[in-house]
């Protein structure tokens, strides 16, 4: 039954079309696999029988020739996807026992394209965090342990972790994610996985929690770009629900995946080298860039002034945002209530109780900023940056195809660490945040192994919607990097 | 700018976040630690700079003014803490 | 702004001489539309709790606004005939407070740039001058659900079916100088949003509320600190509460006291105005962009298209009526007041070809319709005289079938019965008369029976004329044609 797991989206999909495999094979044994993987944490909650009726239902569809784009293929959810009778927690206390009557835009169009789901995947609180360290339901962990100190549970990122885990870890095929700031780039980085963040807008937000309205987009977490392509074909669309969502068309992106990079142009910023940057990272990003070279692209040096400043504005604007989403959060229509004497003191009771430290220190930063006589030295000043920033990649596009960076400044960190310095977690997300400012899709490769044997992946940027061209140079990437390595808990597997 | 103690019990109740007084020192610090973090924007030139409205440039779209939604008071009380019937119910409040 | 202040401008008395009082309104109008602001759930009154909620209502985690267009044109439309700057891009922000009946803890709402700008509202006063108070804005936002606290002895209850139904806020400028006029220009107001359909103006269900701001000072200072009195629902109630408040401000300034900006509510039973400091700290909403819309963008050729559709406005229909029926500002003015009862007086005058003098209409309207529906207790809407047997009325009097008495008798029939006019005058064989020889006849009747006066009259005492037309009148049974009368009697009093 092993061999089964090792099939990728992809081949699974052609397996099951061909009737190699039936999709109750297939999801039986993704299912076995989350059980043996228990101590990754990667799931909040496993929805095995109703993965198991999935499974079925996709199976007889197959038998008749029938079937959608995923048809049959199981997957798992980030717990932040509302999902209809299915305990929805977004990984925080306050939504203990939140069973959604409805299901997420995104969650329904890929059921709707014959996709299984296995279950709900762990997460930082409210996607806030880059360590998934933040989540009430415990850290999930990194498959992957450094070669000299396999004894030292790593992180698998944030804050779509236990999608990065779970789809490492063969504990399910693929999975979505979604990313403010970085939150499926940087797990899949340290993941050795492909996560892909769409332009803002390709994904419907409807029946996603939201932390940062104006940030958040959805995405696919999967061991290929062209599992990626597959999967954000489903996920992606117009939705009337959702004001912000985009009524672009998105072209095929699995037709021009393998074009190569002949003749593009892509871009270096100068400004992605940080003071400090390991050399390893360097080394990754030098190596990326002679690959591209390599394969016929044209490396052009750019300049995006304003993305020394991306962090700080992040750091504004997500949490005044999310300060705001986060106030229906109040125990009178859904979770968590902790009862006082008047209303103010219940409000503060549930949401004292029902926040955890990361989630109350945005929300009182976001409140801060946005209160009166600071509204404009933050929030506005902020929103100002962000145009300086946006401006900086629109430049960028006049003279390039796409840009390659360093997803994040290292590899997984141990669990547990930077938790007491909330800046220096932060800077986690130096890397990812600029293209998140700016609206641009972007997606992770993992392209090679750090000294201590983890896996490094590097970043492309491309132009507003431009998703065709983020995944072509991707998978140029892929190809060059010929990423193998597994973590060691999969020998055997 | 550096915050105080009480400054951030105020922030908290605006929040409606009960911080229990153990906590709040550590919150003081950790919130000073970011907004010093945040405070090189002031070095950015942004006098004759726009606030962005949207990343994508499109308008607000509008739908059509129909009754399409609602009538299902069950799904609306389904996950509350204290339903009273067709209702939410909250600590008294007075007027 | 001109202001032309009637003749005596209204001044409330103090120990240190006459203050005026300065005010400022903030109405709120709930939107004419099917369904709510931001999601597609009914706008009904009256409806079983929580049944009018979409999960876009109750703040469901991950659920989201989507503006409704019908909103929107109500919105351009009220910017439009308050003759007002509509803006071509406006933007929705987020209101944040917490409260038991605003479920996403914040209120959409626009703050810095709102959908329409300055405006003007023409106010008819008594001397059928006309003063124009300025309008600052209006904006759209959602309204908030209900709090119900006399359900449980602990608890409140919520009901959200409120909660999202749009509302408009109209912001006048603080040119209000008296309860009257504050008064005259809410009906002005609600006059304007009830004839192009943007807000039924009912104050008793809430659809309407206002929001008053009141301040004192001796004329020619500036501004003084203003309170404002919240959500008061209802004419009477907002004259009150600014007569109450006026006071209330003078004497803590003439006591050498000083006024706190602050919220107040009305005590609609004590008739007096309170402070609502007590309940919590100084709120701070923290207003900003909400980033689940975008920039509302209106394209010109919609704005234009609106107005195009816009129906003849209060202003312009009085206008109207002055210029081409003649009518008194005055009796124009109460007749568009309402677009119903300025509908029903030109159907009366448009009908009988041309030939009912709308003058005589007017009156018709306004002193016999008006006051038989005020005795009745009826609207017009369910006026038991319609438009059109009005006007056959008038016409049965316009050509001499009925005499102007007659006619006040058959109108009562009318508005008692429903049946028209003409049946009623055969039926009761109301004719008048106008055979000279009948008259005649009854003429010579009465001059041969009062031999004695025929004698005081000749001899000089003219004033008896009117008991000659009285007393063949009354033999008539009041048919008799008056001018007739007047004519037979005077040849033979004089023969």
């Amino acid at each position: 039954m092993a061999g089964i797991l090792d099939l990728d989206l992809v081949g699974a999909r052609d397996a099951l079309r061909a009737g190699d495999i039936t999709s109750s094979e297939l999801t039986a044994a993704y299912l076995a696999r989350i059980e043996a993987t228990k101590d990754l944490n990667a799931y909040i909650t496993v929805t095995a029988d109703r993965a198991m009726a999935m499974a079925e239902a996709s199976d007889a569809r197959l038998a008749k020739g029938e079937g959608g784009a995923l048809e049959g293929l199981p997957i798992a959810v980030k717990d932040l996807f509302c999902t209809e009778g299915v305990l929805t927690t977004a990984a925080s206390h306050i939504l203990d026992g939140f069973k959604p009557t409805y299901e997420s835009t995104v969650t329904a169009k890929l059921w709707d394209a014959g996709a299984v789901m296995l279950g709900k995947t762990n997460m930082d609180e409210f996607a806030m965090g880059s360590s998934n360290g933040s989540s009430y339901y415990g850290p999930a962990v990194n498959p992957w342990r450094a070669a000299q100190d396999a004894g030292t549970r790593l992180v698998p990122g944030g804050s779509s972790g236990g999608s990065a885990a779970a789809v490492s870890g063969r504990a399910a095929l693929a999975a979505t994610g979604t990313d403010t700031g970085g939150s499926i780039r940087q797990p899949a980085s340290y993941t050795g996985i492909v996560g892909v963040k769409p332009s803002y807008g390709r994904c419907s937000r409807w029946g996603i929690v939201a932390f940062a309205s104006s940030l958040d987009q959805a995405g696919p977490m999967a061991r290929t770009v062209g599992d990626a392509a597959v999967m954000l074909s489903a996920m992606a669309g117009h939705d009337p629900r959702d004001s912000t969502s985009a009524p672009e068309a998105m072209p095929d992106l699995t037709a021009g995946l393998e074009q190569g990079v002949k003749g593009l142009r892509i871009g270096i910023p100068a400004e992605y080298k940080v003071d400090g940057m390991p050399s390893e990272i360097e080394a990754i990003w030098a190596q990326g860039i002679a690959w591209l070279r390599d394969a016929g692209a044209e490396i052009v040096d750019i300049s995006l002034p304003h993305t020394r400043y991306a962090l700080a504005t992040y750091y504004i604007l997500a949490p005044a945002e999310a300060s705001s989403n986060l106030a229906r959060y109040d125990g009178v229509r859904y979770g968590l209530r902790v009862d006082g004497d008047s209303l103010a003191e219940m409000y503060a009771n549930t949401r004292g109780a029902g926040f955890g430290a990361e989630v109350q220190r945005r929300i009182l930063i976001g409140t801060y900023v946005l209160s009166a006589g600071y509204y404009d030295a933050y929030y506005r000043k902020a929103q100002r940056v962000r145009t300086l920033i946006r401006r900086d990649f629109d430049e960028a596009f006049g003279q390039v195809d796409a840009i390659l960076a360093p997803t994040a400044p290292s590899d997984a960190f141990a669990v547990g660490a930077n938790e007491d310095d909330p800046v220096k977690m932060y800077l986690n997300d130096v890397f990812t945040v600029p293209a998140s400012l700016a609206g641009l899709p972007g997606a992770s490769v993992p392209a090679g192994l750090s000294a201590r044997g983890l896996p490094l992946g590097l970043q492309v940027l491309g132009r507003m919607f431009d998703e065709p061209m983020v995944l072509r140079v991707a998978r140029a990437l892929e190809k060059a990097a010929a990423f193998t390595a597994r973590p060691a808990m999969l020998e055997g597997v | 700018m550096s915050l105080d103690k009480a400054t951030v019990a105020s922030i908290a109740t605006l929040a409606r976040l009960r911080v229990p007084d153990d906590r709040l020192e550590p919150m003081v610090a950790d919130l000073n630690a970011i907004l010093g973090f945040v405070e090189q924007l002031e070095q950015v030139d942004t006098a004759s700079v726009e606030p962005l409205a949207s990343v994508t440039g499109h308008s607000l779209p509008q739908r059509e003014d129909a009754v399409t939604d609602g009538g299902y008071p069950d799904r609306v009380t389904a996950n509350a803490p204290d339903p009273a019937g067709s209702f939410y119910a909250v600590p008294k409040v007075v007027e | 702004m001109a202001e032309s202040h009637t003749a005596q401008p209204y001044r409330i008395q103090g120990e240190t001489g006459a203050w005026e009082v300065v005010i400022g309104l903030e109405v709120h109008a709930q939107v004419v539309s099917r369904s709510k602001l931001f999601s597609g759930a009914s706008t009904a009154f009256g409806a079983e709790p929580n049944s009018q909620v979409s999960l876009v209502d109750a703040a469901m985690p991950g659920m989201l606004p989507v503006i409704n267009r019908e909103c929107v044109d109500q919105a351009v439309r009220t910017g439009l005939a308050l003759e007002a700057q509509v803006n071509e891009v406006s933007v929705f922000d987020r209101k944040n407070y917490f409260y038991a009946d605003l479920p996403q803890g914040y209120q959409i709402s626009q703050y810095q740039q709102p959908i329409v700008g300055e405006g003007v509202v023409h106010l008819d006063l008594e001397d059928g001058r006309t003063r124009a108070v300025g309008i600052e804005r209006l904006h759209l936002e959602q309204d908030a659900g209900k709090s119900l606290h006399d359900q449980h002895p602990s608890k409140s209850y919520i009901d959200l079916n409120r909660s999202g139904v749009a509302l408009m806020e109209i912001v006048s400028k603080p040119d209000l100088r008296s309860p009257e006029e504050t008064a005259a220009y809410i009906k002005k107001l609600r006059s304007i949003l009830r004839y192009i359909g943007t807000c039924d103006g009912n104050m008793q269900e809430g659809s309407m509320r206002c929001d008053v701001n009141v301040s004192v000072r001796k004329p020619g200072d500036g501004l003084g600190t203003r309170c404002e009195i919240k959500n008061v629902n209802s004419i009477r109630f907002v004259q009150q509460a600014i007569e109450y408040e006026a006071r209330r401000q003078i004497e803590i300034l003439e006591s050498g006291g000083s006024i706190d900006q602050e919220t107040r509510l009305f005590d609609a039973n004590r008739g007096e105005t309170r402070s609502m400091r007590s309940k919590e700290e100084a709120h701070d909403y923290r207003y900003f962009p909400d980033p689940d819309l975008l920039p509302l963008v209106l394209d010109p050729a919609r704005i234009a298209e609106l107005r195009a559709a816009l129906p003849e406005l209060p202003d312009a229909r009085k206008a109207r009526f002055i210029g081409e029926y003649g009518l008194s500002p005055y009796d124009a003015a109460t007749l568009t007041e309402e677009r119903a009862t300025a509908d029903w007086y030109e159907q009366v005058v448009r009908g009988g070809d041309g030939k009912r003098d709308p003058k005589i209409a007017a009156n018709w309207v306004t002193s016999e319709l008006f006051g038989a529906l005020n005795k009745a207790g009826l609207d017009l809407a369910d006026s038991p005289v319609s438009a059109d047997a009005l006007g056959g009325l008038m016409d049965l009097l316009g050509d001499g079938t009925i005499s102007g008495r007659i006619a006040k008798d058959v109108f009562a029939e009318m508005f008692e019965s429903g049946k028209d006019a003409a049946a009623i005058v055969e039926e009761k064989g109301l004719r008048q008369v106008s055979d000279t020889g009948a008259i005649e006849a009854i003429v010579d009747a009465v001059l041969a029976e009062n031999q004695d006066k025929v004698a005081e009259y000749r001899s000089g005492k003219d004033k008896l004329f009117g008991f000659f037309v009285g007393q063949t009148m009354k033999r008539s049974g009041g048919k008799a044609n008056p001018g007739m009368v007047n004519e037979l009697l005077k040849a033979k009093l004089a023969g």
